[in-house]
């Protein structure tokens, strides 16, 4: 009798996580890293503390950003995970754990932080 | 008629009955540009060394089994031409990951048996007679499933697939292409019973996309697309059986 996989419910993460990486993360390289610091479209206020803590001080753009963050753990937790075993280190209950577990873990500080920027 | 070269071809040769392990053996095959490597093999087995063992049958990519290691490349050795390595030497071995039966011949049962796990013919949906006629499709419903009917059984993919040699147990590239080509056959209503192989650990989910199946397919099959394909449906299975508990899952 063959079991069901439980891997939809960290693949359908990784997908997400995969998704956001390829859309949000290649523009927020463009701004952060080239168009802000060149001038370019944006102001020099663009990235100054007061406007962003004013953006994430929202309950909605805080709540995003940690999920965003998160996906990009799992994302990246996934390809870790299989990529071991790819270059031929067993897949274990263990490393399953440290994986997952630390982007679990890093998603929950993601999620009190945006809480503290909310609340604060 | 071109001219005449000669190239070394290294073979591992082995037989369980006689041999401790496999080794190799090197021939001096004279070629002309228009021999493939199976031909090379061929000239061998005429000339050289009758003891050689190796399947071949339609010399045209057809039937599939001439499927070898040529220089650690799961290619097919009909299609592969000897001008194409000369003036180095070519190293030819069975294909990875199966046992061997004899010098190039491997044991597919394990493939035979995933094959058969992935029911690979059609499932009507109801049982049809001669009497219903024929059983109609349009161009595009012929589209959705006629890249993955192209495959020929030929092993390649198993030999260029990672996962398969680190876990034996994984269903592997081919059985679960044929697996989607009969599932998007409109004729066929079998899907609930396939869904099972594509649910487990061993089915869609032994695959991490590594895609050197579809890059070895020699009739382009692609089934590293219909693998990760079916991940989104076995995705959907996963968690639309909590909300439909009675009409689906498996």
């Amino acid at each position: 009798m063959r079991t069901r996989s439980h891997e939809p419910i960290v693949w359908s993460l990784f997908g997400a996580g995969g998704v956001f990486a390829a859309l949000l993360g290649t523009m927020l390289v463009l701004i952060i890293g080239i168009l802000v610091p060149m001038g370019l479209g944006f102001g020099p206020e663009a990235m100054h503390y007061d406007s962003l803590r004013g953006l994430f001080g929202h309950p909605l753009p805080a709540l995003g950003l940690a999920v965003v963050i998160s996906l990009f753990l799992f994302h990246g937790a996934h390809r870790i995970y299989h990529t071991l075993h790819d270059l031929g280190i067993p897949a274990s209950k263990k490393m399953m754990l440290a994986c997952y577990g630390s982007a679990a873990a890093g998603s929950g500080v993601a999620l009190l932080l945006a809480g503290m920027l909310v609340v604060f | 008629m071109s001219q005449t070269r000669t190239i070394m071809i290294e073979c591992l040769r082995y037989d369980p009955e006689q041999d401790q392990a496999p080794h190799y053996r090197t021939y001096e095959v004279p070629f002309t540009d228009e021999m493939s490597v199976l031909e090379g093999l061929q000239y061998i087995k005429d000339h050289l060394d009758g003891s050689l063992t190796f399947r071949w049958s339609c010399r045209m990519a057809i039937c599939g089994s001439c499927g070898c290691m040529v220089n650690h490349q799961p290619i097919l050795s009909c299609q592969s031409f000897l001008r194409d390595y000369y003036p180095a030497r070519i190293r030819v071995e069975p294909l990875e990951h199966f046992p061997i039966v004899k010098d190039l011949v491997i044991d597919q049962s394990d493939f035979l048996g995933k094959l058969e796990s992935v029911t690979p013919y059609l499932v009507p949906a109801q049982p049809l007679t001669p009497e219903d006629g024929p059983n109609l499709q349009t161009p595009r419903q012929i589209e959705d499933y006629l890249g993955y009917a192209q495959c020929i059984n030929c092993l390649l993919c198993y030999a260029a697939c990672p996962q398969y040699g680190l876990n034996h147990e994984f269903t592997g590239p081919a059985a679960l292409a044929l697996l989607a080509r009969y599932n998007a056959d409109s004729r066929d209503a079998g899907q609930k019973t396939r869904m099972a192989v594509v649910n487990a650990e061993e089915g869609v989910w032994g695959c991490t996309l590594v895609g050197l199946c579809s890059e070895v397919c020699p009739k382009h099959v692609d089934p590293a697309r219909a693998i990760n394909r079916n991940k989104i449906n076995s995705t959907q299975d996963y968690f639309l059986r909590f909300l439909m508990p009675f009409g689906r899952g498996s």
